[in-house]
């Protein structure tokens, strides 16, 4: 489109090409392992977390199959906790958790013309801590004479709530292998939470002032330091646990005077905000998306900021919501209810500001843009069932049913997956040269958005009608059995639609359009590389005098500075 | 790039951002201190919660001398970041060393006040939640001691080789950003273990 109105120069040395022999294979090979390039490591993070959302993706169907009539028995009751166990372990920390440096990584040194992140051996080092934290995850279904016992994978739930985890009622090692493998996966997203922070503060290039950053790293800084609020207390309740487990420690042995009911504080003091850390990169994703596609730029951009730093600030003092049926003093009650409430109203800033953006705009609805259209109205759905529960009595009827499920999943897949498959529409072409395809883009959203309402709309109400998470299989007079049926098919549609998706992103690696610099006819910085973006990035560091550094570039004669 | 851009003179101005060093360590501490507060709140959400002895109130004695020195260590570190400021590499060497030498000594007390507790008290990590959390608490820190006194080495061993320079002066003052905050946590331990739970 836009890709010859100004000069940029190309690559200055040329891919030749490749031939398979071995010693291609092995240097191709050392040259990601062993890489420190943010632009590698970016695509090393998407692509573990996008073959652990298939692996996640592939035990949720399963969970499905086997919920789908009344007393099934697809698998047995054992493996049915590992499946949840590790469907929730997996989904969080393996692709929650690595989305997020995948696209900063990628896009911020870009965005705000760096060469590279502030640290790049420990942005490999923090990749590989995380890589290996999660096959250490995976290994417990084989390790620890897993393949020869019951198995050896977590199956003690994603929260591992306390006395189950201590040796008395956990004797094989399941909760090690869940402690150990994320203390791991923690430390790497310490790691690379700390590079995001000191490549958004101190790499910035000339006139890239924060109130010009772009709002995708805006919003990855914020994450990032709840990150670093958020993982240490985990890795700090994941320690004791371990402490109890081996050290004959009594932090949660209620029978020498501890508490089980602290490390549940512990865990939704990390686990609380922990939503806040995957969703604001999502949401980081639409503040670039929907400005593009609406033609307009974004409608307030500091209370786009503001309420990101209000919503990390609230998420703090939230986490009790999760444990109003452990039961808490009246006082606790109504502060967590509160405090609970507020944090729709930075939201709310946000949703009307996406909503202002996109109004009187040219809207084109390319795919991103139709995730990301998806993704304002789902999350405000899921917002409103989160203020319902946010009321305590209201969450004492409902608590741990599956409308619960059917609440956080509207969050995790209706919002965050919806804006992961947008930014990956929208950045593919940047990363691989290649455009990918609109049709099986087409197919692709629609069949999800589909298979999503089905499964997660349908999932409210056998919560309403008593039916609670986690059971292995229930009687077929409860009156649950069409809507679990509905939900298992809405389940399997959208695995179809993941799976175009899957062909998609390989097909179009070597049959998709040749995307040009600028397809999207974007303004932020990344647009103005070749695709995909030279080792160096830019030949020459940038100089911005706006927000929108490429709209000035394309528009001399009405810049952005005159009006910021 | 294209130059095109540049056409506001706002864009000539000088151009500083702050240090990635300290901006890093500023993370990393205040990641630290999320894991030190969980272990602070659990020792002090159990004072007076173990079902039997030894209590603090039996084995614990305050560590006074043990405290001065690790808080003078943070003086001698702070004269050392003086020196090299100012290129005066062999004083720095010397309050370096000094600073290496009293961090070394705390961990020693410690060391000490472990063995009596474990040999003449019985108290281990698992005879009672005191001990649980006793442990833990100062072990955490004692740990990050050591993790800060090998750093100290290895600038030392660098100082002795004749390595350390003026020019690495800030990276000098990152690290001893990092000593800072392990004594300032020791202040925060010894509140909690030796004051309020004794």
């Amino acid at each position: 489109m836009a890709d010859s109105t100004y000069p940029i120069p190309g690559p200055l040395e040329t891919t030749r090409p490749r031939r398979w022999s071995q010693a291609a294979v092995l240097e191709w090979l050392n040259s990601w392992v062993t890489t420190v390039d943010h632009k590698k490591l970016g695509i090393l993070y998407m692509v573990y977390s996008i073959f652990f959302l298939l692996v996640g993706g592939a035990e949720a169907i399963a969970i499905r199959i086997q919920l789908f009539r009344p007393d099934m028995h697809f698998v047995s009751p054992q493996v049915y906790n590992r499946l949840f166990t590790m469907h929730g372990t997996t989904m969080v920390f393996l692709v929650g958790m690595t989305y997020i440096f995948g696209f900063a990584n990628y896009l911020i040194p870009l965005m705000i013309g760096a060469r590279d992140m502030a640290f790049p051996r420990l942005n490999a080092l923090s990749f590989w801590l995380t890589f290996f934290g999660g096959i250490l995850l995976y290994y417990s279904f084989i390790g620890g004479n897993g393949l020869y016992g019951a198995g050896n994978a977590p199956d003690t739930m994603w929260w591992a709530y306390s006395p189950l985890t201590e040796r008395a009622f956990s004797p094989g090692h399941s909760p090690d292998y869940w402690a150990l493998s994320l203390i791991v996966t923690g430390f790497g997203t310490i790691g690379a939470s700390i590079n995001v922070i000191a490549t958004a503060l101190c790499m910035r290039c000339k006139g890239m002032t924060l109130m010009r950053l772009p709002l995708l790293v805006w919003l990855n800084v914020v994450t990032s330091f709840l990150a670093l609020l958020t993982i240490t207390p985990l890795t700090a309740a994941q320690v004791m646990l371990l402490i109890d487990r081996y050290l004959g420690g009594h932090f949660f042995d209620t029978q020498a005077g501890g508490s089980a009911v602290i490390w549940a504080h512990f865990f939704w003091i990390f686990g609380h905000p922990e939503v806040y850390v995957l969703v604001l990169p999502a949401f980081a994703i639409a503040n670039e998306v929907i400005p593009v596609f609406s033609r307009k730029a974004i409608f307030g951009y500091p209370a786009m900021a503001a309420a990101s730093v209000g919503i990390a600030f609230v998420s703090l003092g939230v986490w009790a919501h999760h444990m109003f049926t452990i039961g808490m003093t009246s006082v606790g009650n109504a502060f967590f209810v509160l405090s609970t409430m507020l944090v729709g109203i930075p939201t709310g800033i946000k949703i009307f500001n996406w909503v202002a953006t996109m109004w009187g705009g040219k809207i084109r609805f390319a795919t991103p843009m139709l995730f990301c259209t998806a993704f304002v109205v789902q999350f405000l759905l899921a917002g409103l069932t989160g203020i319902m529960l946010s009321v305590a009595p209201w969450d004492w009827q409902l608590h741990n049913s599956y409308f619960v499920i059917a609440h956080f999943h509207y969050v995790l897949v209706g919002a965050i997956v919806f804006c992961i498959f947008g930014g990956i529409y929208y950045w593919y072409p940047k990363v691989t040269g290649r455009m990918l395809s609109e049709t099986l883009g087409k197919w692709h959203f629609w069949l999800f958005v589909i298979g999503f309402h089905v499964t997660f709309d349908f999932m409210h109400i056998p919560g309403i009608l008593g039916m609670p998470r986690s059971i292995y299989t229930y009687p077929a007079d409860r009156g649950w059995t069409g809507w679990n049926e509905i939900v298992s098919i809405g389940g399997v549609i959208q695995a179809i639609a993941v799976l175009i998706f899957a062909v998609n992103l390989v097909r179009s690696y070597f049959k998709g359009k040749i995307a040009g610099n600028d397809p999207w006819d974007a303004w932020t910085l990344e647009w103005a590389t070749p695709s995909p973006p030279p080792v160096y990035n830019f030949a020459t560091d940038p100089v911005v005098t706006s927000r929108r550094p490429l709209w000035d570039l394309k528009h001399p004669e009405d810049p952005d500075w005159k009006y910021e | 790039m294209s130059t095109a851009a540049i056409s506001q003179p706002a864009a000539e101005q000088d151009w500083v951002q702050p240090s990635k060093g300290r901006v890093a360590m500023f993370c990393l501490i205040i990641a630290e201190s999320a894991i030190f507060t969980i272990f602070v709140v659990a020792y002090v959400y159990n004072i007076g919660k173990s079902l039997y002895g030894p209590t603090p109130q039996q084995v614990l004695e305050v560590p006074i001398f043990n405290s001065i020195i690790l808080l003078s260590s943070s003086l001698t570190i702070w004269l050392a970041e003086r020196y090299i400021e100012h290129g005066k590499v062999k004083l720095f060497g010397l309050w370096w060393a000094l600073t290496f030498i009293l961090g070394a000594g705390f961990l020693v007390g410690t060391g000490i006040e472990w063995h009596k507790l474990i040999y003449h008290d019985g108290l281990t990590i698992s005879t009672n939640l005191f001990g649980t959390t006793f442990y833990s608490l100062v072990g955490l820190h004692a740990s990050h001691v050591i993790i800060g006194l090998c750093a100290l080495l290895i600038v030392l061993l660098f100082t002795i080789t004749g390595h350390v320079k003026e020019k690495h002066a800030e990276r000098i003052q990152v690290l001893a950003l990092y000593w800072h905050f392990v004594d300032a946590v020791w202040i925060v331990v010894f509140t909690v273990v030796y004051i309020i739970g004794r």
